[in-house]
């Protein structure tokens, strides 16, 4: 156990990079930076759009915005003394090894399973050493207790591990939220250790 | 084969004494194309999937990459 201060002291030398800003990377930096993790990489290419706004951090004056800077503005709102390094970049292989190399943690927060299988590759390859969080399954509503999460050590995949987004499936806030909170809940267990 | 699949025991139906990723792949009727694969730990890279082998007592995991985010 420890209290705020000590938590806030544990997370403030702590940098976690997250790759997309969508629904889950929007609500698990906004968790991060909440709890006081003292830097965050975040990386996305896309720009905002009105249907985002059912799951993802954002607000109907910022459709448009690309959602890396729209982002950053988000955690400044609510804690200034964040450092937020915002790249609007789609990432691959080569600028994954650059931007994420100081990361104590990397998030993967990507909406398509190949970028998710590309950014996995390339951190179990380049970064052996890295933690980093996955998420997989996180369609429709319900079925809490069909969402956990797996180790397969360095790498921890977050979700039911089947439920894939399409039209008539789409993700939507509560289990979108569900997955991100669990996302960012052990990325907190691998910075300050086990607490539960 | 007995080998370890995805953290559980798993008898594999084959005669083979080794199998490669893509022949796993067919035999367990896995169909999610977004995969990453790991042999005793080690990450094989999708190019290998048809040359990277794995025996008896491995420990294989095929590890589903699933759209949504």
């Amino acid at each position: 156990m420890m209290n705020y201060r000590q938590i806030k002291l544990g997370l403030k030398n702590k940098c976690v990079c997250i790759a997309g800003c969508g629904g889950l990377g929007s609500n698990i930096a906004v968790a991060l930076a909440r709890v006081g993790v003292g830097k965050l990489i975040i990386a996305d290419f896309d720009k905002i759009e009105k249907d985002n706004l059912n799951r993802q951090y954002f607000f109907l004056d910022q459709i448009g915005s690309y959602k890396a800077t729209a982002l950053k503005e988000n955690i400044y709102r609510i804690d200034q003394s964040i450092e937020v390094e915002a790249h609007i970049v789609k990432l691959a292989p080569t600028n994954i090894t650059e931007l994420f190399e100081c990361g104590d943690i990397i998030v993967e927060a990507f909406d398509k399973a190949e970028m998710k299988e590309m950014i996995v590759e390339t951190v179990l390859s380049e970064f052996p050493a890295k933690p980093i969080v996955c998420g997989a399954g996180l369609a429709g509503w319900g079925g809490n207790e069909l969402i956990n999460v797996e180790r397969y050590d360095n790498l921890y995949i977050v979700g039911d591990h089947i439920s894939e987004t399409s039209e008539d499936d789409p993700p939507i806030a509560p289990r979108v939220g569900i997955v991100a909170n669990m996302m960012a809940n052990v990325v907190l267990e691998l910075l300050l250790g086990k607490d539960k | 084969m007995k080998i370890i699949l995805n953290h559980r025991d798993e008898v594999l139906k084959t005669t083979k004494e080794n199998l490669t990723i893509n022949e796993l792949l067919k035999l367990k009727k896995f169909s999610f194309t977004r995969l990453v694969v790991k042999i005793n730990g080690k990450l094989v890279k999708r190019e290998n999937f048809d040359l990277v082998s794995f025996q008896e007592n491995d420990n294989v995991e095929i590890i589903h990459m699933i759209s949504g985010g």
